[in-house]
């Protein structure tokens, strides 16, 4: 798949805004007065230039309203609507609590909207059957794991953001080692793509047109795949690694630093490693 | 809603015949040439004289070299346009309702107006069946010419989509597989039919027929004897004078 910077944007920021609204909503840290206003203006500015970075990704942006429309079937309406009710009440509990007076109940919906919220996110790739690498348990997993972390370690939860990168690095490499087979696993090949493969072995001999179209650029993307391996070391060291070793050193924050930079390398991995099969119909993958 | 109808009162589909086809795009052409100036917006082209032109199409045709275990490799010439699928994952993803599947005839179709070109739709298709607009950024899928077949102002014999109606190889049908005495259930029947990544589990309409085995050429071979077994005037003399030595 395409690696769109829209995307990749969209889905570390906001998970890491969302993130740091769980633990703030669940009062790890309790903050109030100008600690709060701080605390959430961080979740606000990350959730929010995640999810207008998401409207870039839009061929008519101007009718984005529309989307809200779908919820009953759609994970990408779905996703809109929890964004809304996780903004609104983490909103709501923020002005209670930068009042000195916070609302705890409130506070824990505010988490559990904003933890459902990322899992709507993941949903949207993991309910794509077209690209088996994303279609699996694994996916929400990780985009839970990568946000509970990032947000713990934004709040300075030394501990949590400990066990949150524990539990992503686990859910990583499952990922990346059940990913790398699961295409193979469904049996889906250019032999099932064109019913060709009961007479022999199937091989794309000429694709219909001479240029690109928007399947091929959207889907096909070959290039990234070609560092792969370096840029999984590369990203799971600076999103995984190295934070734990600064939160040991007692800089949660500055661990949240280093974690935001790698999450956009696995989060670019993410989509630029995804193979759909529409890819087969081209010969390549 | 985007959810899909329980189930339509008819399957509107394609069977295509991929013993037939001769791969030149003459359906590409018509699908294109129709489709850019009737249903919703034009199909339109990126750079279409210059150097790397590209465009929106709903039909496209690919080429594929099978090879069996014993015998020559043949040539597959693969015309490939939305299955119009019984459980069309493209339409349960859309976030807005604009990618619809009619209950009346299972016509998988986009409102243009409603769609914000998010793009989902054509991720979730396992045939790459969508492709978003180049200029008018909503997406463009194959409409099976629903603006044709039942359009009374056009001629009888022009209400079929435009791909099957230009086909000069015949290899293009079109008909309603629910109902199991039209022209494609049976020519899905006889022909054993085949449904494209069936493991996707998407259900998909449309049909294709495999080519034929190449080798029974050797079976027919006995029936393309000369027809004219009596030869008649001074051959016929000079065969039977020959025959007698």
């Amino acid at each position: 798949m395409h690696p769109a910077r829209s995307l990749i944007l969209f889905t570390t920021l906001s998970g890491l805004g969302f993130g740091l609204m769980i633990w703030l909503g669940l009062g790890l840290p309790r903050v109030t007065g100008w600690q709060a206003f701080g605390g959430y203006l961080i979740a606000f500015a990350l959730a929010g230039t995640g999810l207008i970075s998401s409207v870039f990704h839009l061929g008519r942006p101007e009718r984005a309203l529309r989307a809200f429309t779908q919820w009953r079937s759609s994970w990408l309406s779905r996703e809109a609507w929890l964004a809304v009710l996780a903004l609104t009440l983490n909103g709501l509990y923020a002005l209670t609590a930068m009042s000195g007076a916070p609302v705890a109940p409130l506070g824990w919906l505010g988490a559990l909207a904003a933890l459902a919220t990322v899992g709507a996110t993941s949903m949207i790739y993991a309910q794509i059957k077209a690209v088996p690498r994303w279609h699996h348990w694994t996916t929400p997993a990780l985009f839970l794991s990568l946000a509970l972390a990032g947000g713990a370690m934004i709040a300075g939860q030394g501990t949590l953001g400990l066990i949150g990168l524990a539990v992503a690095g686990v859910v990583q490499v499952l990922a990346w080692r059940g990913g790398d087979t699961r295409l193979a696993e469904t049996g889906t090949d250019l032999g099932t793509a064109t019913g060709l493969g009961a007479i022999g072995s199937v091989r794309a001999f000429e694709p219909p047109h001479t240029g690109g179209n928007y399947l091929t650029h959207e889907m096909i993307h070959v290039v990234g795949r070609k560092h792969a391996a370096k840029l999984r070391r590369i990203g799971a060291a600076l999103a995984l690694a190295v934070p734990a070793v600064v939160i040991l050193l007692g800089l949660p924050p500055l661990a949240a630093l280093v974690h935001l930079a790698g999450v956009l390398v696995l989060r670019w991995l993410f989509f630029a490693e995804a193979e759909h099969v529409v890819g087969l119909y081209y010969g390549k993958r | 809603m985007t959810d899909l109808p329980a189930t339509t009162d008819r399957k509107l589909g394609l069977v295509i015949d991929l013993d037939t086809c001769v791969g030149c795009h003459a359906c590409v052409i018509a699908c294109k040439g129709w489709n850019t100036e009737a249903y919703g917006a034009p199909l339109s082209d990126d750079d279409p004289y210059g150097a790397a032109p590209e465009g929106a199409f709903l039909n496209r045709v690919h080429s594929y070299e099978v090879t069996p275990e014993t015998g020559p490799a043949q040539l597959v010439h693969f015309p490939k346009s939305c299955l119009h699928c019984e459980d069309a994952p493209c339409v349960t993803v859309c976030p807005t309702g604009a990618s619809y599947k009619r209950s009346e005839d299972g016509i998988v179709l986009v409102n243009e107006s409603a769609c914000i070109g998010c793009g989902l739709c054509a991720w979730a298709c396992p045939y790459g069946a969508r492709e978003l607009d180049p200029s008018e950024h909503v997406m463009k899928k194959c409409t099976l010419c629903v603006d044709r077949i039942y359009n009374e102002n056009l001629p009888e014999e022009d209400r079929e989509p435009a791909c099957v109606r230009t086909c000069p190889a015949g290899a293009r049908h079109f008909g309603d597989f629910a109902d199991p005495e039209s022209n494609v259930s049976q020519l899905v029947a006889e022909r054993g039919g085949i449904e494209l990544m069936p493991e996707q589990g998407t259900k998909p309409v449309n049909r294709y027929l495999p080519p034929r085995p190449k080798d029974q050429i050797d079976v027919l071979a006995p029936l393309l004897e000369p027809v004219a077994q009596d030869a008649r005037g001074f051959l016929g003399w000079l065969d039977r004078t020959l025959e007698r030595l």
